[in-house]
């Protein structure tokens, strides 16, 4: 069989396997708790002012219904599966009767966005940095930038976006801080709402490529340094090719190999940085969503986020690693 | 270990950095054992007072003296990380010593587990815990959670040592010479372990911290303990930066950085420490 | 003190190295080392002549090489010396060339056969890529002639053209080394330098590979410089070789004067561990160990493994003196017997 063709499947089988894992542990939390959610969205429901046994009784039976949580647990466990192998996890309570699919499908595009600008510019950069800093080890310059990356690298998501915030929202105000576009602007391809997306992205898209660079940068630069002492890269040397051809051709494109091993291991936590990236700019990404679910008691809402969030990062994973051969041609042989 | 460390002080600045950031770090956790008011009272003092000499970081909104609400915080967070690594490494090892030194079909399995537990986004999963677990959620729980999700990474960093050290000829030769399989591990590869302890160790409190910090700013944790993350929680509450009370939000801030980048300078250095190329250059110096 | 006589340039002289020292110098968490790799080396090379560099590992045969081409890097740094090729008739010191210079001599008048032959082509592009990134600036052809060019070398060489479109780990280890030979010879240099280019092989391959060197070399008449620790090597292949130990050359002639009346005890030694067909008599091997390069041994070297050793050997290093027509030595009892006499 084409060696492709195997590796493609391989891959592929641990996509399911992820997938797999992940909903069970979803699923698993769910019913790990002592708390009943269906009593809890009741009594939340029946706080303030008198509801009749009958209403809550009734209030009980379509929870149960639309929580999934109906029969035994084994009935409960296949209509897990059920709904998100089709995609539905029923109406959302807070934004009763919209489906909780829906609200996911208009969320999901603003985090897709700005997690692709954000990863492939913190990546680009980073490695760019890093590829230069460890071919010119002697650089004062890029040993500078390496020590400004590199600080803000550990700082979690959450601060520096917030830190962010506070210099372009309230110090220096020149960019928007909140949403995703202007309110009353009408949506479509016209330049007006093109430019005022972008200009909202930008101070979360910066938040999360300030935090990322330094990873790559550090993971790039010892990379390169120990790949310029391979015997291919010495080689070229001695016979004299351009150094900007070593540079690009010989030492970046081999370094970057297991570089992008690392971006696949990488997008779960890019994922939850952007997630909490989106609250603090109120950008309308599933973040957000899932932030104003949890406070409003939506269910239905966190869950279908948490099973959404698992299969969007496996499926994320898994295109990268069926791209991989194009980039490594010893990949196939193994 | 100790001679390790001791080189790294002499020679290497950013561990000296590292050592001197998380050192001030844990002298002000001390500072608990001195504090005026127990952590959780409220309105002690006179609220939204700025910096002064009477309270040197300021008051909060609910009647808290920053300077000392902080002690508790950074300690309460220190704790909850350290308990996190304690508690992941458990997992990490077993599981990474398991499949290396085992290899084959273990492996793979185990391995395949592993880096399905990389992949999957964690934040859903533990905002989805907080949400089912409501006021019944702890420290403890949250620990053990983050523990049983977080231990993937390391596992698989000690997966490679135990391969290394499996097939090094020092371990044959022990087998050979009849040493039991506890001693081997204690006397010959404790030295190669211990470093790579604690390079995960602080990697894995900074990855605990600041999960910590993210997931209590949202207000998904037990927000009546005081720790770095649920005093921010608190200041947004009462729109802090708003109402001009920024220094609320700012030392917390200020200190949990320090933490970060030291407890980061800390495991880079370590790290370069154990890669086998500087070692090699360090080869057949006086100290042998 | 060395007293090798003056090197005469004629027209034939490829290469002169004189007086060559290069040391690693290293610092690192406070200890300091100073590592004599190669510590006062000089010969010469003329026009199509293969010469044979021997000597066990770590005697500094392969700095030798690297402060040659010139790829040094820190710690490693000439301390004393020159080296001086002759290309075209034109004198060529080549640690005065800008990078301009050497980047247009490279692999035009001086390319290299490495040893590991097994990782020294792009792991991440085909054969051809690397051909071009090499040899197309300096054959100066467009594209399509150059590649026909290619396959023309390659064919010469007994090698198929499809392996152009091969990545490098697909071919075996005998076919790569074979590629690396075309991709050294293809813009016919002036001086090639191989580097153990047989080792890491199996035995019979090996053959193959070195009547290939041959081969080529005959044909475009470059010279040679072949680093090999087995005698056997030289034996079929060099028309010179030189012998180091820890630094420093001991013993240098014809190939066939030094395999046959081998001066030094080193190379005495060496010389005799080449099995001769018939020969049943029993190997010795030498006592102790060589020495620590950044704490040698005062005066000779070899004293302390020398069957010979005489008291000056132990104080005084021997230079390198003729002892026939071209057949140098550096050793005290091989020069002076009269001295052992008397001691």
């Amino acid at each position: 069989m084409n060696a492709y063709a195997t590796y493609a499947l391989k891959r592929l089988l641990q996509f399911a396997l992820v997938v797999f894992i992940g909903i069970n542990l979803a699923y698993l939390i769910t019913h790990a708790t002592p708390i009943d959610p269906v009593e809890q969205t009741v009594s939340a429901a029946t706080a303030f002012g008198n509801t009749s046994p009958e209403a809550i009784a009734m209030m009980r039976k379509s929870l149960r219904e639309i929580y999934g949580l109906e029969g035994n647990l084994w009935n409960q466990y296949a209509i897990f599966w059920q709904r998100v192998l089709v995609g539905d996890f029923g109406p959302s309570l807070s934004a009763f009767p919209t489906p909780v699919s829906t609200l996911i499908g208009r969320a999901l595009p603003w985090t897709v966005g700005l997690l692709s600008v954000s990863t492939i510019l913190a990546f680009a950069l980073g490695n760019l940095l890093g590829g230069l800093a460890g071919y010119f080890a002697d650089s004062r310059l890029l040993k500078i930038a390496g020590l400004a990356v590199m600080a803000v690298h550990p700082i979690p998501y959450y601060i520096v976006a917030f830190v962010v915030l506070i210099a372009f929202g309230y110090v220096w105000p020149v960019l928007p801080i909140s949403g995703g576009y202007r309110i009353n602007i009408t949506w479509g391809w016209n330049a007006d709402f093109i430019l005022s997306v972008v200009s909202h992205a930008i101070l979360p898209v910066t938040s999360l490529v300030l935090v990322g660079i330094g990873g790559w940068f550090m993971g790039m630069r010892s990379l390169v340094s120990n790949v310029v002492t391979e015997d291919y890269v010495t080689y070229a040397e001695l016979a004299g090719v351009s150094r900007g051809k070593i540079l690009g051709a010989y030492v970046m494109r081999n370094a970057l190999v297991p570089q992008v091993t690392g971006l696949a291991m990488s997008l779960g936590s890019i994922f939850n940085g952007a997630i909490i990236t989106e609250q603090v700019f109120g950008y309308p990404g599933i973040g957000t969503l899932l932030i104003s679910a949890v406070h409003a008691g939506d269910y239905s809402l966190v869950v279908g986020i948490a099973s959404v969030s698992i299969v969007a990062v496996s499926t994320a994973v898994l295109f990268i690693d069926l791209v991989y051969p194009l980039l490594d041609p010893r990949v196939k042989v193994s | 270990m100790l001679a390790i460390l001791r080189d790294l002080m002499r020679y290497r600045p950013q561990f000296r950095l590292g050592v001197i950031l998380t050192g001030v770090i844990v002298a002000f956790a001390a500072l608990t054992l001195a504090s005026p008011h127990p952590q959780q009272d409220q309105f002690v003092v006179p609220p939204d007072v700025p910096p002064s000499w009477a309270h040197w970081f300021g008051t909060t909104s609910r009647g808290q003296d920053v300077f000392w609400q902080l002690t508790f915080a950074i300690r309460n967070t220190m704790l909850f990380g350290f308990t996190v690594a304690i508690l992941s490494r458990l997992i990490s090892v077993a599981i990474g010593m398991w499949s290396g030194y085992k290899g084959g079909f273990v492996d793979r399995v185990l391995m395949s587990i592993n880096d399905t537990f990389i992949v999957i986004p964690l934040f859903p999963l533990l905002v989805l815990f907080y949400f089912v677990m409501r006021d019944k959620m702890s420290w403890p729980l949250l620990a053990l959670a983050m523990a049983a999700l977080g231990w993937a990474y390391d596992a698989r960093l000690i997966r490679s040592l135990a391969l290394s050290l499996k097939t090094r000829e020092f371990t044959q030769q022990c087998e050979f010479s009849g040493m039991r399989t506890s001693e081997i591990v204690l006397q010959e590869h404790l030295p190669y372990v211990l470093p790579i302890m604690f390079y995960t160790t602080m990697n894995n409190m900074n990855w605990s911290i600041g999960l910590e910090v993210t997931l209590s700013v949202l207000g998904f944790t037990n927000i009546d303990t005081p720790t770095v993350g649920v005093m921010i929680y608190w200041a947004n509450q009462h729109t802090a930066l708003v109402a001009g009370i920024w220094w609320w939000i700012f030392f917390p801030v200020l200190f949990v950085m320090i933490l970060f980048i030291g407890l980061f300078l800390l495991a880079i250095s370590m790290n370069e420490y154990i890669d086998p190329r500087s070692r090699l250059a360090r080869m057949g110096g006086a100290s042998g | 003190m060395n007293t090798v006589p003056a090197q005469v340039k004629g027209p034939e002289r490829v290469l002169s190295v004189t007086n060559l020292r290069a040391y690693y110098q290293t610092q690192y968490f406070g200890i300091s080392r100073e590592v004599r790799a190669v510590d006062g080396v000089s010969l010469h090379i003329d026009r199509n002549e293969i010469y044979g560099l021997a000597g066990e590992s770590s005697c500094g045969k392969t700095t030798l090489i690297k402060t040659i081409v010139r790829a040094i890097r820190p710690p490693l740094s000439i301390v004393e010396g020159s080296v001086m090729f002759n290309f075209a008739g034109r004198e060529c010191d080549i640690y005065r060339l800008n990078r301009h210079e050497l980047d247009s001599m490279r692999w035009r008048r001086l390319a290299c056969i490495l040893q590991g032959s097994m990782n020294v082509l792009n792991p991440v592009r085909r054969v051809r890529q690397s051909f071009i990134d090499f040899a197309f600036r300096h054959i100066g052809q467009p594209m399509p002639q150059f590649l026909a060019l290619i396959e023309g070398h390659l064919a010469r060489l007994r090698l198929e053209p499809a392996i152009l479109d091969n990545y490098p780990h697909e071919l075996s280890g005998g076919m790569r080394q074979r590629v690396t030979i075309a991709l050294a010879s293809v813009c016919r240099p002036d001086f090639i330098v191989a580097d153990e280019p047989t080792t890491a092989l199996d035995v019979v391959v090996q053959k193959d590979v070195l009547g290939l060197m041959r081969e080529v070399q005959r044909e475009i008449r470059s010279s040679m410089i072949l680093v090999t620790h087995d005698i056997g090597v030289h034996a079929n292949v060099t028309d010179r070789m030189g012998i180091m130990y820890a630094g420093r050359l001991v013993e240098e002639g014809r190939t066939v004067d030094v395999i046959r009346n081998p001066r030094h005890p080193y190379a005495v030694h060496l010389v005799a561990s080449l099995p001769r067909i018939g020969d049943t008599t029993q190997k010795q091997g030498l006592e102790g160990a060589p020495p620590n390069l950044a704490a040698p041994p005062p005066g000779c070297r070899f004293h302390p493994r020398c069957p010979l050793v005489m008291d000056v050997c132990r104080k005084e290093h021997p230079p390198l003196v003729d002892v026939a027509a071209g057949h140098r030595v550096a050793c005290w009892a091989a020069t002076q017997p009269d001295a052992r006499r008397a001691a």
